[in-house]
């Protein structure tokens, strides 16, 4: 780094977007928590208008929010200590968003070592099996549940295996398209980087696939048991992490069509492709744990 | 690129505050938001404290005599949720905002604008948690642990408001934390090695870490919740091939460190105090910082002891019991580390350093209460009892308050440049000191009794013991406004003023600013030796 190390650091005077993202929130939070019981419940109400509103307004914040601070790295307000700033804080919220994949992984371990199990008799629970659940058996996946619901389980051939396949080449696309930027191959990156949109729209379009094959043919649903469960929460977050770094990917595509980031500065580049390679490893993990064994 | 510093230079050299209600809105000062933290806090803790008054009146006597049981359901819920997400965790936060980037000889936080945006979402949760008190049906009544099936089969539909305000929280917690993370870790003045830094730092970084670490799974516990409850998933439901005990794994996995996210800042504000006000070094300082870490990592192997009586195998109940036991040494060696500070020290009392003493024994006596809970085959007696309240009040309201409250006394002579009042301060210390002892000290004897916690109603032999509990916390309760009437005081500025060291044993970066603290510091880093 060329710069002395305690070059000033940069703290924005006020600013209005982080009061906007609050009422956002807010208004997110209103709506879901009364959208939730009025869709399931039947009832009439405004639930939905109120969260469609607090998401437009955590839109327009988030828009705001990045043009200033696209603003203020072109206009070289940021000192390489920011830019660590940035960096760590990109990690450190990448950590949060395993611990959270982390409680749903450790769900799905506890049921299918323990709670399976033990519903059928095995440890000190042979009368819990014997007197509840008579006939119950474990097994997995969970095509029967004590209640007697049925389903199918996925299988890890077809659909899984090439979205698998797509997602680990888009991870290398991702990187070829960094060390082009850091060569400063504009043509390439701009390759690279179309490349890797079109993966991961391309895993998302056959993950639709999937759900629709899982409801109609196979049976298997959100409310079948817990395999049903843990395969559609673990599976449905991991598709939503999916779509927010397919958007951030075409983000840095429209930013790097207009000339930004260069080898010294491209956190927002660097951080969308953290983020990328981490969704690509929460998946690998969900294909062994939840596909295949 | 110099020219640009030097019209930074010249932009933010203005030392004014905005004024008005927008300088709190939008600001992006860590001192403001410390402020704003701080009294967000104490607000909470004042509303929290006012659902314990509702809940201590109901129990000054036996029988049902003043609210309904449903209604208590939800103070005793609410109160805790309260008191652990809107008290105690703001007021740290406020604490670290206010006084890492001072201790450390940053210009402000990481990441200022963010910090904002994790401030300013908190009310908006705490108003849709106390809105759904007022809702048909009542706010959450399941105990601020919101154990399933109580959660999800037997709940209100207040749950999902419930379920979403938590989210907010824990988003707020998590970008807070990832603030002081990267702040500690990218914004030291030179020469501020990692064994140089002030303990209060040290425990907030573990704390940071901590939090980042279980708030996501806190998230997911009630998500769960969430779906299980709305929308026919059943991880904890036996009938779907779920387990309701699965909800406690996950919720302690959480919960447990999260009982040291609000015990470890408080371990570095009494180890600031206690040599200040001895006159000494602090005992063991790199001891400490390894007994921190030690603390933070058993922290999240010993979550099960909040379910032994939930029928894991007896390997299990062995394994965590033993690990709870291990945490006991380094706390150890932290108390023994306060007090062979004290050791030889010419120690003057003033009330930062007595909250800190009495925080040091009645902490203690939490904690050996909280190693009598860790044995497996006692907790079978006291699982669920009185006893179990008052040990987790010792160590919240005498611990984590207590620090805060010495903390406040320490540190508001450099926010506000006056001297708290002296005599108030007196008052304050010596009722809340009698009075929460009253409160709690009974709780231990009626809990080894057998009287069970969260029951608006108990049997007659409990009786005499509760009205003093009562009276106890009616007076504690009161005690607080003192508190607040003398914060209220010295932050109009009336008092003495301040000197810029305030203490004359005190030592550290944010002592060498005046007081008050300007409202910009270290825009140039300071050199540390």
């Amino acid at each position: 780094m060329s710069e002395q190390q305690y070059e000033k650091y940069y703290v924005p005077a006020q600013s209005a977007w982080p009061i906007v993202g609050a009422v956002a929130l807010f208004l997110i939070a209103v709506g879901a928590g009364n959208f939730v019981v009025e869709s399931t419940r039947g009832k009439e109400g405004f639930g939905g208008w109120i969260l469609t509103a607090g998401l437009l307004v955590l839109l327009v914040m988030l828009v705001g929010w990045f043009r200033d601070q696209i603003e203020e790295s072109m206009a070289g307000k940021y000192s390489a200590q920011l830019g660590r700033s940035y960096r760590q804080g990109m990690s450190w919220f990448i950590f949060s968003e395993v611990m959270f994949f982390a409680a749903f992984f450790g769900a799905l371990f506890y049921t299918r070592m323990i709670a399976v199990p033990w519903l059928a008799g095995e440890s000190n629970n042979a009368m819990t099996n014997a007197v509840l659940w008579p006939g119950f058996e474990a097994i997995w996946p969970l095509t029967t549940t004590p209640d007697g619901t049925t389903t199918q389980a996925m299988g890890w051939m077809g659909l899984p295996l090439i979205n698998t396949a797509i997602l680990l080449i888009s991870s290398v696309t991702a990187h070829f398209a960094h060390v082009a930027l850091e060569e400063g191959k504009r043509g390439r990156l701009k390759l690279f980087l179309g490349i890797t949109i079109v993966l991961g729209l391309i895993f998302l379009f056959l993950q639709v696939e999937e759900y629709v094959h899982a409801y109609r043919d196979l049976g298997l649903t959100l409310t079948s048991g817990v395999y049903g469960n843990t395969f559609f929460l673990l599976t449905g977050f991991h598709g939503l992490h999916v779509t927010l770094g397919t958007l951030m990917l075409i983000i840095m595509f429209f930013r790097v069509l207009k000339g930004h980031f260069n080898k010294e500065n491209q956190f927002a580049f660097q951080a969308t492709s953290w983020y990328w390679h981490f969704v690509d490893v929460v998946w690998v993990i969900l294909f062994v744990f939840v596909y295949i064994l | 690129m110099s020219s640009v510093a030097d019209d930074l230079h010249h932009d933010e050299h203005h030392d004014h505050k905005p004024a008005g209600i927008m300088r709190w809105l939008l600001t992006t000062n860590h001192k403001d938001i410390g402020t704003l933290y701080l009294w967000f806090a104490f607000i909470m803790f004042l509303v929290g404290g006012a659902m314990a008054m509702v809940i201590r009146a109901e129990l000054f006597q036996p029988g049902l005599q003043i609210v309904e049981p449903n209604f208590f359901n939800q103070m005793t819920t609410v109160h805790g949720l309260i008191m652990v997400f809107g008290a105690v965790m703001p007021a740290f936060t406020g604490l670290a905002n206010w006084m890492v980037p001072l201790m450390i000889g940053a210009p402000d936080m990481a990441l200022p604008r963010m910090n904002n945006w994790s401030f300013w979402i908190l009310p908006g949760a705490f108003l849709i948690l106390l809105a759904s008190l007022f809702l048909e049906g009542g706010g959450p009544n399941f105990g601020w642990t919101f154990y399933a099936p109580l959660s999800t089969t037997y709940s209100n539909d207040s749950t999902a408001l419930f379920v979403f305000s938590v989210h907010i929280m824990g988003i707020s917690s998590i970008m807070g934390a990832i603030n002081v993370i990267v702040t500690i870790f990218n914004m030291r003045a030179p020469g501020m090695t990692w064994m140089k830094m002030p303990m209060f730092v040290w425990t907030w970084l573990i704390t940071a870490f901590l939090l980042i670490a279980v708030m996501p799974v806190l998230a997911g516990a009630v998500t769960m919740v969430l779906t299980d409850k709305y929308f026919g998933t059943s991880f904890f439901d036996a009938a779907g091939g779920g387990d309701p005990v699965l909800f406690q794994h996950i919720f302690w996995f959480f919960g447990h460190p999260e009982v040291y996210i609000m015990i470890l800042p408080a371990f570095g504000i009494i180890s600031h105090i206690v040599p200040t006000f001895s006159r000494k070094k602090l005992f063991g300082y790199s001891s400490m910082v390894y007994a921190t870490a030690s603390i933070a990592l058993l922290s999240f192997i010993v979550w099960a002891h909040h379910m032994f009586t939930t029928g894991m195998p007896l390997f299990a109940e062995m394994f965590f019991m033993f690990a709870t036991m291990l945490i006991s040494v380094p706390t150890g060696v932290k108390v023994f580390n306060w007090v062979a500070t004290m050791w030889r020290g010419s120690i003057s009392y003033e009330m930062p350093m007595m909250f800190a003493l009495a925080f040091i024994v009645l902490f203690t006596i939490g904690g050996f209460s909280g190693l009598m809970l860790a044995i497996t085959p006692v907790d079978f007696q006291y699982h669920d009892t009185y006893f179990v309240v008052a040990h987790f009040h010792y160590v919240l309201v005498t611990g984590a308050v207590f620090s805060i409250m010495a903390a406040v006394y320490y540190w508001l002579p450099k926010w506000c440049g006056k001297m708290y009042d002296q005599t108030l301060a007196q008052w304050h210390f010596w009722c809340s000191l009698i009075s929460v002892n009253l409160l709690f000290f009974p709780m231990h004897f009626v809990g080894l009794a057998g009287m069970p916690r969260r029951i608006p109603d108990y049997a007659l032999q409990f009786a005499d013991f509760n009205k003093w509990i009562s009276i106890g916390g009616f007076a504690f309760g009161l005690s607080q406004l003192i508190f607040l009437a003398l914060i209220i005081k010295a932050s109009r500025k009336i008092g003495e003023p301040a000197t810029a060291q305030v203490w004359d044993g005190a030592e550290g970066l944010e002592w060498e600013v005046p007081s008050p603290a300007p409202y910009h510091t270290f825009e140039t880093p300071p050199e540390v030796k």
